[in-house]
């Protein structure tokens, strides 16, 4: 079995997972762009478990993507909350406290 | 692979995850004046899953569950998962003490408070056992996604919103990067179980650039969750807008659940490989004692001042860490980390609650409302002293202990390394001497700024979080061997 190109998809699907939370000023999108993240890390899972013929990779997978509906809809809520407040779910309006 | 459950052994999980589930449904059945009622089953619950860790620690046997032909399990119930299992039980019932009357008095509801609390308690516990990638991840999510909302609590307030959307965004983000250096080492060793990922780590001595960056990214996910510098921007702000207890339970609780993680995935995993992870720890410890340090110094609000002192004070903790060796300095790390850890819980709790208590009175969380609180409340001026005297390293108090204990597992090292950054410590350790007295003189050596003298009020539950923080503090640094003993204790 050839890993590489699984490889290389979820690398360069957790790349724009990263460019979209660093670059996206819309709440919903940063979101998007964490689970494609997620689904980068996932593939990986799924194609070493595979390849070495063991399941917990697999069994992780299914925790992250449980996890991750989990941690989506937390987000949500808050971009909502955001969004009620602020008349807007662009994060860059979020800048009350200066770091 | 047939799963044995041990009963005993999950029984503090079990009673806790039976006290979340009456704590909801019963907020969900109490009429609005038997609201009360919710904060004192939570407390019964999390001190009733306080005595079955105790009687696992008088029984003393190592506990292995789902455990593979080797003997190591994914799950286990060692002096180490019940040190820190009592730490959590304990900290999580002061943060209860100091939440109830905040909580009660705010015009928000109440039951969930308790509910997001315990659910976040459970995780730790589980963490304290962990032995497992995916039950790592799984306990470390199930801490971060409750506080993510505890962060959020007063929903109107826009300060509140963004200290919870910077705290979930970064948060996120770092476990994505934690699992994506997980997913690497898993592809290296084969198996999510530490054990198994430490004997690939010392069968290959020379190992593949990749299972570096793989440890370097979990690493930097960890870094997170316990904010080392360079990630620890959503730390002030964070603090700052969620509600006070919620930042005290941050600032402890889930902070040493991450630095409880940490631990584990270096002492049991990766160990072996030592210079894969040493010197990003130590890169890490460095700079979160420099610049915590440097920045908490021009703080104007106590809340972003402790914020950054528990930057540097996670710095502290990380150096016995980045030093650690092969052998029986290595014991001496683990013994620094985990006493001050266990000391770190107390101190910090304890200026919480106080920042808390003076709160009430002033409504302000700036130094220069500190000014003439010794004359307006000595007690609480005096308790704050005690605290902060504690952080800043002063004998006879447990911070003093927790630093001595540091200093000494660098000395065991003796590595130049392990030397030069001691000397790091020792120096930020005199400049977090500066703005923890410079409160300090605000209190005592300042007229009161407001009107009146009359005394601070402080309920009963807040006065017992103080009273017990203090007591922690002041017994542990005039007689540090009750705890040095625990700190021994706590071995893998």
């Amino acid at each position: 079995m050839i890993m590489n190109q699984f490889l290389i998809l979820s690398a360069f699907l957790f790349c724009v997972g990263v460019y979209g939370v660093l670059a996206r000023r819309n709440g919903v999108l940063v979101l998007m762009s964490v689970e494609l993240m997620l689904n980068g890390v996932n593939l990986n899972l799924i194609a070493f478990s595979a390849r070495l013929h063991a399941v917990s990779g697999q069994v992780f997978a299914l925790f992250i993507i449980t996890i991750a509906a989990a941690e989506v809809g937390v987000g949500l809520a808050i971009v909502l909350l955001i969004y009620r407040n602020l008349r807007s779910p662009d994060l860059d309006g979020v800048d009350q406290l200066k770091g | 692979m047939t799963p044995n459950f041990d009963f005993h052994a999950l029984a503090p999980e079990i009673i806790l995850s039976a006290t979340i589930v009456i704590v909801l449904v019963a907020d969900l059945l109490f009429a609005d004046r038997e609201r009360w009622q919710t904060p004192r089953i939570a407390t019964i619950g999390v001190l009733a899953s306080l005595v079955p860790v105790i009687t696992l620690a008088i029984d003393g046997t190592n506990r292995v569950m789902f455990a593979n032909a080797a003997g190591s399990g994914a799950y286990v119930v060692d002096p180490y998962a019940l040190t820190f299992k009592a730490l959590f039980l304990v900290a999580a019932y002061v943060t209860l003490l100091v939440s109830v009357d905040y909580i009660g008095e705010g015009d928000y509801y109440q039951g969930e408070f308790y509910f997001l609390l315990l659910t976040s308690v459970l995780g730790m516990i589980v963490m304290a056992s962990a032995r497992d990638l995916i039950t790592i991840f799984v306990a470390l999510e199930t801490i971060s996604i409750p506080t993510f909302v505890l962060a959020g609590w007063r929903k109107h307030d826009p300060k509140s919103n963004e200290a919870s959307i910077k705290y979930y965004l970064i948060g996120v983000l770092s476990s994505a990067v934690m699992l994506y250096g997980m997913s690497f080492i898993f592809g290296f060793s084969g198996s999510t179980l530490l054990t198994d990922i430490a004997q690939f780590a010392s069968a290959t001595p020379d190992v593949a650039p990749l299972f570096i960056v793989a440890i370097f990214l979990t690493l930097v996910g960890f870094a997170f969750k316990i904010s080392a510098v360079p990630f620890h921007f959503w730390v002030p702000d964070t603090y700052e807008g969620a509600p006070t207890p919620v930042t005290a339970f941050l600032s402890v609780s889930s902070k040493a659940g991450g630095f409880v993680a940490l631990l584990t995935v270096v002492y049991v995993g990766f160990f072996p490989s030592v210079n894969s992870w040493q010197p990003v720890l130590w890169v890490f410890a460095a700079l979160s004692m420099i610049v915590g340090n440097l920045v908490a110094l021009r703080q104007t609000n106590i809340v972003r001042m402790l914020a950054y002192s528990s930057v540097a004070q996670g710095g502290f903790i990380l150096v016995p860490l980045a030093v650690a060796q092969d052998g029986r300095a290595s014991a001496a790390s683990l013994e620094a980390v985990v006493t001050y850890l266990l000391i770190y819980a107390a101190m910090n709790l304890g200026a919480f609650a106080v920042v808390i208590a003076v709160s009430r009175r002033t409504r302000s969380a700036e130094i220069s409302s500190y000014a003439g609180l010794g004359q307006f409340a000595p007690v609480l001026a005096i308790l704050m002293s005690i605290f902060l005297f504690s952080l800043a390293g002063i004998p006879p108090l447990a911070g003093w202990y927790a630093k001595f204990m540091m200093f000494r597992a660098v000395l065991d090292a003796g590595t130049p390394w392990a030397i030069v950054l001691g000397v790091i410590a020792a120096v930020n350790s005199v400049i977090a001497f500066f703005y923890y007295t410079a409160v300090v003189r605000q209190m005592w050596f300042k007229e009161p700024a407001i009107e009146g003298t009359r005394s601070v009020e402080i309920p009963t539950a807040l006065g017992v979080a103080i009273a017990i923080c203090g007591a922690t503090v002041v017994v542990i640094g005039v007689y540090p061997q009750l705890f040095g003993r625990l700190g021994e204790l706590a071995r893998f």
